[in-house]
Order: structure tokens, then sequence, then C-alpha cells
């Protein structure tokens, strides 16, 4: 009988914090500047300069602390950890070793809770960029200080799909509090993964390997099968799991033994003697916690009890939290709940994806699309007319108003009362043979005759307007 | 005077420490790892003192990063006087009437060990007190700018104009500025004369020390033997914590960006390794080995840890004496002169001679040394000391 095995998998997350000066800098912690262009003596590392904490990173870090249901410690302070490498201009990182920030959260994922060890601050370090040819390497300094949370999870995961539902549960929770994109790409957010495998029924744990470089999401789901499926290959052998740190490669799709325990560098990390023990109020604590918005999850549930709307369509409207609170705005405005769902889930990006933008790009007037919304619904523009003043509202810079663009460009289907009349009876006239079969009781006719008819319309009316005044005129 | 002094552009004016760094001077913090290093900026003291008006008569000679007893294994050689002793550079500067005064770093005693032997003043106002932005660090939780000078009056005007809160400096306290003239007055002063320190000096200065006390009764003060027993505990425990913070903050210079480059290597970790060992003396590497040590994973709890529950201790301990003495009376050094030695036994050497320093770096309590003497004072109680070397001076008591 096969053995049957079960894997244990322990997540090590990094997420960049969007603020806009570095963790002990004033630089600009902007992607992608030219190399060594955000960079001061301090980021430098030189010798005389001193790190001062930007307080926004340790807000941000309370918040993300608390969205994770952490307990906050209320002194906390920093460590130098040491490890010489050239991307590391001081040849130690600020980091939190001790006296972590947060610790003992957890994130539900499914019906799964999954438990968070403890949470920390530290500073980014610098990149190292080689040369294609020969043996130069290029250091840039730009992300050397960039504010990073390292999240440690208990070792709760069993499969890859659960680690892929915990890093988009941090994604959201953490871009619902505007504290991070949290872009695995760009690298604003990577996992490091802890795994072991074990006999089903085992309940020690086996020698873990920790895997690093892994870039998306589908990369670790690849990552974690390789890793488990070489184990087990090991394991079953009659062999021993070696405890090493991996090197994945997503174009080969597999690993490779950076170093093993023996070599792993022993970090020597002691108190920071630059950076003052933090003592965090009850103030600055309830603050942090008043600020914390409604997160997808609870939002999600409201929008289908509240507003009537599918249960999927409450799903796709709350992964943004901009797009979640421009439907709220939308709806106030007057706009039909089901409508505005249909118009944020389908017309928005399909406008936006002709426009090559993304909807990251874009903030319209919520009051300005209900009255897109309302007007095209009503059937007072068409619907062709209505996704072109969409476009026109989601590409206006400055104010945008829907009534006077529809005036401008002559879309009222009102307007043209007399115009439709006109269409009507030429394509009656002009196609007897479709009106006999109408008359002769094939209803069905009408609907070539409509399409006729809103041809020549070039989309100035809607379907419903003229299907009412086809009969009519049928009759 | 060449010898010792790394760069003297002007005399009267200010001399600065090789450990801290004004622009458009080499700084070399007294290490070949350093050579040819030009700052980018300057030290936040010597900023205050250039606003204020006051020149910067240049950079005055240090041991490798401040470590050794007087300078005596700067990368430029040992200063000696006539009898063939060492001697500290800025406080010869000071004593010889070159300079005004001089910033000086109090690492491990240095600069109170060469003012005591110089016959200058120097103080090491509070941590916290004078911003640390720009200094060459080495063991950043203790390490503080101090002034040598003459006499009281000149340390107190030059430390009014350096001491104040430094927003680029995260440990500096939040005072704006400090006046210095808020001292106890001499007459009616409590005294403590620390009984292991006196006890653990040579007969020469012993008789100093006893002779200071007896002055200090002349003028009105009190003094008593007390007892400190865990000074020698606090030397132990500075000693730990510099070498493991300054193993740490050396290990950035690496030959690369700037400094000393070996011009032998054929890879990067030759670079490394022959720029190290040709740009660090002895006494650096030795206290790189023994700070690598007690941070390593094994050590650190029975180590480092300790080190810093040593200190806590202490604090406690000189706390406690503060509540019924104004300042404590001390020897700075074991002797009158020190000979030039050999680098081999500078680490035991410091060791020796830090029982007398180490309480005010590990504490970051203010120290005063002053006609050959030294005194502790309470946190922010550099009024204090002033006075009493004020009226030792026989200046007008405050």
């Amino acid at each position: 009988m096969p053995e049957r095995w079960e894997t244990v998998i322990g997540l090590e997350v990094h997420v960049e914090l969007s603020t806009k000066s570095k963790i002990f800098c004033a630089c600009s912690t902007a992607f992608g500047g030219s190399p060594n262009t955000h960079c001061c003596p301090v980021c430098m590392g030189l010798p005389g300069t001193l790190p001062v904490l930007n307080q926004k990173v340790l807000e941000y870090a309370v918040r993300a602390g608390l969205a994770l249901h952490c307990t906050i410690d209320r002194e906390t302070r920093f460590d130098r950890k040491n490890y010489f490498y050239p991307d590391l201009p001081k040849a130690y990182q600020i980091s939190q070793l001790y006296r972590p920030i947060a610790r003992g959260g957890y994130v539900d994922i499914g019906g799964k809770r999954i438990r968070i060890h403890e949470m920390h601050m530290e500073e980014d370090a610098g990149k190292l960029i080689h040369s294609d040819y020969g043996h130069e390497t290029y250091p840039d300094y730009n992300r050397a200080g960039v504010p990073l949370l390292e999240i440690v999870s208990e070792p709760d995961f069993r499969y890859g799909a659960e680690v892929v539902a915990y890093l988009e549960k941090i994604r959201s929770l953490f871009t619902y509090l505007g504290i991070s994109d949290c872009k695995m790409q760009e690298g604003s957010m990577r996992a490091d993964v802890n795994l072991s495998v074990r006999r089903v029924g085992e309940s020690g744990y086996g020698t873990r390997t920790e895997t690093k470089n892994i870039n998306s999401l589908r990369a670790i789901e690849h990552a974690i099968e390789s890793e488990r499926s070489r184990q087990i290959h090991i394991l079953s052998g009659g062999g021993a799991v070696v405890q090493e740190t991996r090197h994945w490669n997503d174009d080969t799709k597999s690993s490779t033994a950076m170093r093993s325990k023996e070599n792993a560098p022993d970090y020597r990390y002691f108190p920071e003697p630059d950076l003052p023990v933090i003592h965090i109020s009850e103030d600055f604590l309830q603050t942090a916690r008043d600020s914390l918005p409604e997160f997808a999850e609870a939002r999600q549930a409201r929008f289908v009890s509240e507003y009537g709307i599918p249960e999927k369509h409450a799903a796709r409207l709350t992964v943004r939290r901009e797009t979640a609170e421009l439907f709220e705005a939308v709806v106030s405005h007057g706009a039909d709940a089901r409508d505005a769902a249909n118009w944020l889930i389908v017309h928005v990006p399909h406008v936006l994806r002709t426009l090559s933008e993304g909807v990251e790009d874009i903030a319209p007037d919520a009051a300005e699309l209900a009255e897109l919304i309302r007007s095209t619904e009503g059937g007072a523009v068409s619907r062709a007319d209505g996704l072109q003043i969409l476009e026109a509202l989601l590409s206006a810079e400055g104010p945008f108003r829907v009534a006077d663009y529809i005036r401008e460009h002559g879309m009222s289907v009102e307007n043209d009362e007399g115009a439709l009349e006109d269409v009507i009876r030429r394509v009656i006239e002009a196609n007897p043979k479709a009106v006999g079969e109408y008359h002769s009781g094939k209803t069905k006719a009408i609907g070539f005759l409509i399409g006729q008819a809103m041809k020549e319309l070039k989309g100035k009316s809607t379907p419903a307007a003229v299907h009412e005044r086809m009969e009519a005129a049928l009759k | 005077m060449g010898q010792y002094v790394t760069e003297i552009r002007c005399g009267g004016a200010v001399a600065v420490d090789d450990t801290i760094q004004v622009k458009g001077y080499e700084t070399r913090a007294g290490s070949r790892i350093l050579e040819g290093f030009r700052p980018l900026f300057s030290a936040e003291a010597v900023e205050r003192l250039e606003r204020a008006g006051y020149e910067i008569a240049g950079k005055s000679a240090v041991g490798e990063f401040g470590l050794d007893l007087l300078g005596e294994f700067a990368h430029g050689g040992a200063n000696l006087d006539a009898s063939g002793a060492l001697r500290g550079a800025a406080a010869e500067l000071v004593a010889a009437g070159s300079v005004k005064g001089a910033l000086c770093v109090d690492l491990n005693g240095t600069p109170r060990r060469a003012a005591a032997l110089s016959g200058v003043d120097f103080l090491k106002p509070t941590y916290g007190t004078v911003s640390r932005y720009g200094v060459i660090p080495c063991a950043c939780s203790g390490e503080q700018i101090g002034v040598t000078a003459k006499a009281a009056g000149e340390v107190r005007e030059l430390l009014r104009v350096i001491a104040g809160h430094d927003p680029k400096d995260g440990t500096s306290l939040p005072t704006e500025t400090y006046s210095y003239n808020d001292g106890k007055a001499v007459a009616g002063m409590r005294v403590g004369l620390v009984r292991e320190l006196s006890a653990a000096a040579s007969d020469a200065v012993q008789a100093r020390v006893t002779n200071c006390a007896g002055r200090l009764r002349g003028l009105g003060a009190t003094v008593d033997e007390i007892s400190l027993p865990l000074s020698d505990a606090a030397r132990t425990a500075w000693n730990l914590l510099l070498c493991a913070e300054t193993c740490n903050n050396v290990s950035r210079y690496d030959g690369v960006k700037f400094g000393y480059r070996s011009p032998d290597y054929r890879n990067i970790d030759e670079l490394y390794v022959n720029s190290r060992t040709e740009g660090l003396n002895f006494l650096t590497k030795a206290v790189i080995l023994y700070g690598s040590d007690v941070l390593s994973k094994g050590r650190y709890f029975t180590c480092y840890d300790k080190a810093l529950k040593v200190r806590r201790l202490v604090w406690e301990q000189v706390k406690a004496l503060f509540k019924d003495y104004d300042a404590l009376l001390c020897p700075a050094c074991a002797e009158t002169a020190y000979r030039p030695y050999d680098i081999k036994d500078a680490f035991a050497t410091v060791f020796a001679e830090s029982l007398f320093t180490a309480v005010p770096n590990l504490t970051g309590l203010p120290a005063m040394v002053s006609g050959g003497v030294q005194f502790f004072a309470d946190t922010l109680q550099e009024g204090t000391l002033l006075n009493l070397a004020e009226a030792l001076e026989g200046g007008s008591a405050k």
C-alpha cells in the first residue's frame, strides 16, 4: 500500500509599505527610478549617519497588526541583524527580533484559521544587478531603506491552495488599509516557503527547507508541489531531508540548494542602539483601531443584504476598496444597485481595456456615473451612446458633466422623437416583406425591422424605444 | 605638534577629534581603513559651533576609532611629550593654548584620561544631550561628544553651543537648550569618594584624590567615602557592549565604496580581506573578534544580554547613591604617566584602565575631569560638575 504524506507549510511574507519616504530617512520610495537616485548618506550607510523612524511606518505597522488580529507590543524596539553582503550598505539590517511590533494573530481563509506567529518592521536591502557578460555586479540602493513588514505564520498550511488564499487575503487586507499595493511581480510582496512532509498520522514535524525567490502566486504553487515531491522522493527512498535554504527558478520550475544549516549565517542580532524603545500609547492604538476600514469580507456580505445584489457580484465589487466605495457612492446618487453593479463589473472594465488603462488609474465622479447609468438604463440615451459617454467620462481630465455631453452630442432619444418616427416609417415602407410576415403572425419579424431602424439611427435610440414605436406603427 | 595633528588650519579656534566629521576635511578616525574619506556633511555639533561663529581649527588625532588609551595607536603614530610619555592630541593642543577647546568623543574614557594627564578639563555630558550625528560610530549606546578646554568656564561656553535636541539623532533628548547654570553650589555640596576606584589607582593618583577631597571640605562641601561595588562589573559590561557594537559598526568598511582599498586583490573576497587586513590595526581586530563572539547565537544570552542587565543594575546602584550625594569623586586613570607599549597588550591595557571611566559610558551619566581627578554626577547635572571644577580652579563658584 503506498504511503500517504502530509505537507506542512509555514510562510514568511514580506510586504513593502507604500509610504512616500523610506523607513529611516527622507528619500523617496518610488519604484523604478534610475539606479542610485533615491539615496542619501543615511540609506547609503555612510559613517556618522543615524536612523530616525518614519512615524508613518509605525502607524501602518500597527494598523496591519490589528487587521491580522495580533497583539500590539506597547514597547517595541528595533534590532540589528548582521550580514555582510554588497546589497546591504551598513553590513547590518535594522529589523526586529526580540520585541516585534505584533504577535499572535490569525487570518481566516475559507473555513480555516492560519495563525500568525509574529509581524515585524524592517528595512529593505538594495538590489544587485549582474551584467549579462563579464563579471560585473552593479549595486542599486534605491530600494535600500524601503519599509517592509515581515509576517511569519505558524506551520498551519497543508496545501498550496491555502497558501494562495492566505496571500490573497493579506493582499486584500493591506490594499484595503492602503498601506501596500502587494504586487508580487514588482516585489512589493514576497513569500518564502518553509516546507516539510510527514507520514499521515505523525504528529512531529519533518526536517524543513526554506524556498526563496518566488515571484508570483502561480510560482508559489509550483514551488510547493516541486518541493513536496522532492522531499517525499528522498524520504520514500530511505534518505533524509537536509535542512537548507533553496532557490526557486521559475523558468526551470525547480529549486536548487543555496546553503545548508551548517552554513547558515549567524545574524548576531542585538538591540539597535541608535533607535530608542517605542512606546505605543493607548491613544495611538485607539486611533489606529478607529481607522480600520470595513474589510472586503464584511463589505461583501453587507452588499448582498443591503443592496440585494448577487453574492458573485458583491465579491467582484469588493476585490478593491476603491471599486466598492465607488459602487456605494453611485448607488447613493440614485443609480439602481443591480445596474450599478453591472456597470462596474462589465462596462467599466470593458471601456478601460479599450483605453488601455488600469482600474487603479481612474476615479470617476460618482454623481456623474450615476447620472449616466440612470440615463442609459432608463432609455433616455441608447446603450451605444451610453458606452461612448462612459469612455469620455473615464478619460476626462477635469470636471465632466454627463448631461452637457448628451446635449452637445445630440444623443438624447427624446429630442429626436421626430427623427425616430421618420426612420420607422421609412423602414416599414422599404421592407414590405417583413411587414407582411409580421402581420401574418410571424411576430419575430419585428426583430429584423428594429435592427434596420437601429442601423439607420446609428445608435441614437434604444432598442426598447424603437420596439415600442415600431409595434405602434405596425398596428 | 605636527605628528599628532591631522590637520590644523587656524589657531585660537576649536579643534575637532578625527572621529567627528567636518565637511571638507579628510576624516579617518585614526584608521588607515578610512584613508581619503571626505565626509559629505559636518557633524551636528560642528555645525552648531560654526553657526555660533566659532572657527574650526582642524582635526586632532585619535587612535584607531578612539579605541586605545590615549591615541597611541593612531595611524599617524603616537604622540609623546618631552619625557617620552603618551599624551592625548586634543588635550595637548588645549594645554598649549593652540586652540580654545576641542570636541572629543568619549567612547571608553580616552578624552577624560587625556585631560587628567595634560592638566586640562573634559566634560562628557549626559547621553543624548549632544547629537551624535556625524560621529564615526563605534559604541552607539554610550559614546558621547564632550568638550576639552583649559577651564570650566570655557567648557560651559562650548557645551552650551553644541548641546540641544537634534531631530537627526533618534536618541537625542527633547530639551532644546541647556544653560548649565543650574548646578548645586559647592558650599554645602555632598560628595562621595568612591572607595573601590580610588584604591585601584597608584599612590600618586590616590594622593591627588585625597588632596582634592581636602580642598572641597575647605570650600564647604562634605566628602564621605562611599562604595560602588558594581564598578568592576560595570567595566566588564561596558567593554562587552563596546566590542559588540564596534564590531557591528566597523563591518561597513569593506574597501569598496570609500576609504582604503588594498592594491593587492584578484577577486572581491580578496579585496575585502586584504583591505581590512591592511586597513585595521591589531586592537580593532581584537575588538571585532571579541564583539563577534559575544553576539553569536550561543553567547547572546550568556554575554550580551547579561551586560544589558548589569547596565540596569549599575544604573540603579548609582541612582541610589545620588539620593544622598550630589557628585562622586574618583580617579580618571591609575597612573600619572603612560609609556608607549606593544599593541598586542592594548586590549588588556585599555580594559584595565577603563575601570575608572566605564560607569558614565555604561549609564550615560555625565562625568568631568578637572585638576587630574574625576567627578560623576546625576543625569543632566552638568552644572554641578562645572561648579566643582570652577571652584577647584579658583574661579567664582556658582
